[in-house]
């Protein structure tokens, strides 16, 4: 098991180094270089010079690299040029303020979808799972932008209740973000329970065909202790790595939904930094999401294998 | 003791079809189980039985619904209860033991739990009780150790295993009444009949009744007091076992029992025309008129009531019964086969082949080869005439299934070689034979709804071989798929349909004419039979047999069924654990002296006979690996005589009948013995 675990990691390194190899080598074959880029029409002189010095860039690729990663590795991600500051100030309050959108999402979302998931499921064709459906395959095929537009025009213009953006600094303490997030929230919920929930729905649906669920009635289980004894721990294990992904994609930022709500999450800082041709910036986010991507799928697949008895003692056994 | 438990009266389940037609599933079934009787309901699949004998449990499946009758458990019906009350009887009155034991225990739940779970529902028991409870119901199934049993999770343990473990579950609640569907359907013949002797035991010790469903009038025989016969959703017959297996007065069941190989026979059974008719196809008249014949003019406008004879103590549903009451002393009759003439040249030859399934390490995958000192299958030596059937036979984990792999190229072999023709090596790898090599071999799998592809059409199936061996193309090509269609006796008109549209057999006919397509020298035959009911299984036999007399083809055929192999093969090479037991003429396999694990396997084979009692021999434990060293069949071995079997590999005997024998025992002694 643990030699497992150690082996799963490695390939996450392994992983993990690729992506930066190819961020680097992207940034590096682009035309230009990061000062050219940034500056663009006042890329000469003094101004180049000072950059150019700022971020090392006189001394060969392979250098850089190696100087690049090292750094990266303990931590410092190097120096933001639209903000003038290290990157590590940059990334910090958007890291904070995803991490509050996402684990906000998270915390309503995931529940919901498996409530609802059920629910569908042991009533399936009548008239809850008929209502409940109807209302997530809408809201799933529905592009988030119109939705949050849709909810910023009705709630926030109409009704009035709710700020529409969020016009909050990026710095904000945690209860002043709170307030701010509620339409966001619903607009990232909206889809992800729906997924979620379907997918959680037809699960459960596989299980109460299965042989060893008409054996627990044939044994005169009660339905309801049949349900969370026979079928739940069966049905949710599938669901465990989808869960993961949707958390990875809540942590790396729900773009297009920080956008419209001009929420200072990471999402956005993509959106700015390519704008802004910030290419260290960019460089980092890659490695960071990446890093997101790797470290929650393996924290999946290990949660997977510890719940699982057929796998655990499969493992053990080897 | 005749007192009536449960008594089903008018029973009809069916389901709405598309068209918003009522179509049924049973069909006016009416029966009644004694206290402490065991009622065997056989039938084929498809008529009905297991909807049945769920429907005794209160249970219907989903989409179907109950028609009009009803099931009364102790005068109540049990079809009218709420799912409260049902749970009250569930377990504790009526428990079930299901047909897969593997698919029915929880995953998730330790043994332990799921056993423990049936005892909070249905005693008063404590839980210091209750657990030696758990460990005197594992005992009593016979389960190794089990104290550490109960903490054990289903799926490590074997399918005999699981199924005791299912027993068990059955027994927590004391029922007054235990449904049986299929239990011992997909376990090994061994582990068969130990299973279905602790059945038998349970059902003498504890006085319950049983309804025991299966299409295997073999397991049938062995516990049933009583049978019920039925088809296409009726009950065409039912009284007593002995009555039903030797003297059956319905042509259905008559045809059934005709249709089973069986071990004291040689040659092919007669196959029984036709089949079942699918529910909602059924119009007036007797619904097997089409496969009868004693049928006549009044069975087709007429369906029969079902009649109840006095002195027979049976009920039959047949117009012309009494035709049948004086000819049954035939049943033990069978069509002989042409043999093969001996003189024929070898086709194929396997010369120590071995085959391992071991991960190669990295070197070795540098290097291209295999390091396994014990591999998966070992030192085989096999001779294989032209136009002869040479038939594996094992149990599961045999390696008869991987000789044939490795044969078709599927698989490659660690050792030794495959020779084609006139001392041709075979490459092991599929890639580096020729296509005329690859033409000259083909194989038939089990389950033709896997090995056809379901999106073709019959003709798209059978014109690939056609195109890719022979590139034949237009008027030609049709002329051909008409010519194959007509071997396996199937119409111009399939060529149109698409698998699902066609019925088990003739899925397997489609998968056989595709096979012969490549006009191939060798067939290898995997398990064709064994996923068909017994009167399709005999229609292929035949069919197979008189497409190699025809033609003149070679069969490698491989199966777990003595009865079968006995009936289509000219030889037979018994295999334990990857390694060859014993070789010969398959008539003189089945006469003693033989292997002891040859005996151990004749003697777990289910009769269609009340009579013949199966004998166990050995323990019906499962090993996982072949023996280091010594003979293969050490661990189980009931003859095993000592050390000398643990370390050495026994010499091939040659017996007066010309079967080979790999024994430390002396060939004559073992003939004493086995007298």
């Amino acid at each position: 098991m643990l030699l497992l675990i150690l082996k799963r990691i490695g390939l996450g390194l392994i992983t993990l180094f690729i992506v930066s190899l190819i961020t680097f080598v992207g940034v590096e074959v682009l035309p230009g270089d990061a000062c050219t880029t940034y500056l663009e029409r006042e890329a000469y002189g003094s101004a180049l010079d000072a950059c150019i010095k700022r971020l090392g860039l006189d001394v060969p690729a392979y250098e850089r690299y190696l100087d690049w990663a090292s750094n990266v590795v303990r931590g410092d991600f190097g120096y933001s040029l639209s903000g003038e500051m290290p990157i590590n100030e940059v990334l910090g309050p958007r890291v904070k303020n995803s991490l509050v959108l996402a684990s906000v999402s998270i915390l309503i979302g995931i529940p919901l979808a498996i409530v609802l998931g059920i629910i569908t499921a042991l009533w399936r064709d009548k008239l809850p799972d008929i209502m409940i459906s109807t209302i997530t395959i809408f809201s799933m095929t529905i592009p988030e932008f119109i939705s949050a537009t849709l909810l910023i025009l009705i709630v926030a213009i109409w009704l009035g209740w709710l700020p529409g953006i969020v016009i909050i600094p990026s710095d904000a303490t945690f209860y002043e973000l709170l307030s701010n997030i509620i339409l966001p929230v619903v607009a990232i919920s909206m889809i992800m329970t729906a997924h979620m929930a379907r997918m959680v729905r037809s699960s459960v649906i596989q299980v109460m065909a299965s042989d060893y669920v008409q054996m627990a009635i044939l044994k005169g289980v009660p339905y309801w202790k049949m349900v969370f004894r026979h079928v739940l721990p069966n049905a949710l294990l599938p669901a465990i790595n989808v869960v993961a992904l949707t958390i990875a994609w809540l942590l790396g930022g729900v773009v297009v939904t920080e956008v419209v709500f001009n929420y200072p999450g990471l999402g956005r800082l993509v959106i700015e930094s390519i704008s802004n041709r910030d290419l260290p910036v960019v460089q980092a986010l890659a490695i960071i999401l990446a890093s997101i991507y790797v470290g929650i799928n393996l924290i999946a697949d290990l949660m997977t294998l510890m719940l699982n008895p057929r796998l655990k003692s499969l493992q053990i056994r080897k | 003791m005749n007192e009536i438990i449960e008594s089903v009266k008018n029973l009809s389940i069916g389901f709405n079809s598309q068209k918003g037609k009522q179509i049924s599933i049973l069909r006016n079934v009416s029966t009644n189980i004694k206290k402490g009787e065991t009622v065997g309901i056989v039938g084929e699949s498809g008529s009905g039985k297991s909807t049945l004998a769920l429907a005794m449990m209160g249970y219907i499946k989903q989409g179907l619904f109950p028609l009009k009758g009803e099931c009364l458990f102790k005068s109540e019906d049990l079809l009218k209860m709420s799912s409260r009350q049902l749970e009250k009887i569930r377990g504790r009155k009526i428990a079930m033991i299901p047909q897969n034991a593997g698919q029915a225990l929880t995953p998730n739940l330790k043994i332990g739990y799921q056993i423990d779970e049936a005892l909070k529902l249905h005693t008063d028991l404590n839980k210091t009780e209750r657990d030696k409870k758990i460990s005197e119901l594992l005992n009593k199934v016979r389960l190794p150790s089990p104290e550490t049993m109960a903490f054990r999770y289903p799926h490590e343990l074997s399918g005999g295993q699981q199924q005791r473990v299912a027993v068990a579950m059955a027994l927590a609640g004391k029922p007054d009444l235990l449904l049986l569907d299929e239990p011992t359907t997909g376990l090994d013949v061994t582990t068969q009949a130990h299973v279905l002797e602790l059945l038998r035991f349970i059902a003498k010790d504890t006085g319950t009744s049983m309804i025991y469903v299966s299409h295997d009038l073999g397991a049938i025989a062995q516990v049933s007091d009583r049978i019920v016969v039925m088809y296409a959703g009726e009950i065409v017959l039912e009284g007593p076992a002995r009555k039903i297996l030797k003297e059956p007065i319905h042509p259905y069941t008559y045809g059934l029992l005709k249709s089973i190989p069986k071990l004291s026979l040689a040659g092919l059974p007669a196959s029984m025309p036709g089949s079942q008719p699918q529910p909602g196809s059924i119009n007036e008249g007797c619904s097997f008129y089409d496969r009868c014949n004693l049928a006549n003019d009044n069975c087709k406008k007429n369906s029969p009531d079902l009649e109840h004879i006095k002195e027979l103590d049976t009920n039959v549903r047949c117009f012309n019964y009494k035709e049948l009451l004086n000819q049954n002393n035939n049943l033990q009759t069978s069509i002989t086969k042409k043999s093969n003439n001996s003189e024929a040249n070898e086709v194929l030859k396997l010369k120590d082949v071995s085959i391992s399934y071991a991960k190669q390490k990295f070197f070795d995958q540098l290097l291209n080869k295999i390091s396994d000192q014990n591999p998966t299958v070992k030192d085989i030596n096999i001779d294989i005439k032209k136009g002869e059937t040479i038939a594996l036979v094992g149990e599961s984990g045999s390696g008869k299934s991987t000789i044939l792999k490795s044969i078709a190229g599927l698989l490659k072999t660690k050792d030794g070689q495959i020779k084609f023709e006139k001392d041709r090596i075979l490459s092991s790898d599929l890639k580096k034979r020729n296509p005329n090599d690859l033409r000259a071999i083909q194989l038939i799998f089990q389950n033709p709804d896997e090995s056809l592809n379901p999106n073709h059409t019959v003709e798209q199936i059978l014109s690939q071989p056609l195109k890719l061996y022979f590139n034949l193309s237009g008027d030609e090509l049709k002329k051909n798929i008409i010519d194959l269609l007509k071997k396996v006796r199937l119409g111009e008109f399939y060529m149109s349909r698409y698998p699902r549209q066609l019925s088990g057999g003739e899925k397997q006919r489609v998968a056989v004419a595709r096979a012969f397509a490549a006009k191939p020298d060798i067939i290898l035959c995997d398990e064709v039979t064994s996923a068909l009911d017994v009167s399709v299984q005999a229609a292929v036999l035949n069919l197979l047999q008189q497409l190699k007399e025809d033609l003149g083809t070679t069969y490698v055929f491989v199966s777990h069924d003595l009865a079968v192999v006995r009936a289509i093969s000219d030889r037979v090479a018994v295999l334990y654990q990857g390694r060859l037991c014993e070789i010969g003429p398959s008539q003189n396999v089945y006469k003693f002296p033989s292997h002891p694990y040859t005996e151990v396997l004749l003697g777990a084979v289910l009769e269609p006979d009340p009579d013949i009692k199966p004998k166990l021999v050995a323990e019906d434990i499962v090993e996982e690996k072949p023996p280091e060293k010594g003979c293969s069949f050490q661990g189980r071995c009931p003859r095993k005589i000592g050390d000398i079997c643990n370390s050495e590999v026994p010499p091939w005997q040659i017996g007066e009948n010309g079967n080979a024998i790999r024994c430390h025992i002396n060939i004559e002694e073992l003939a004493s013995l086995q007298q």
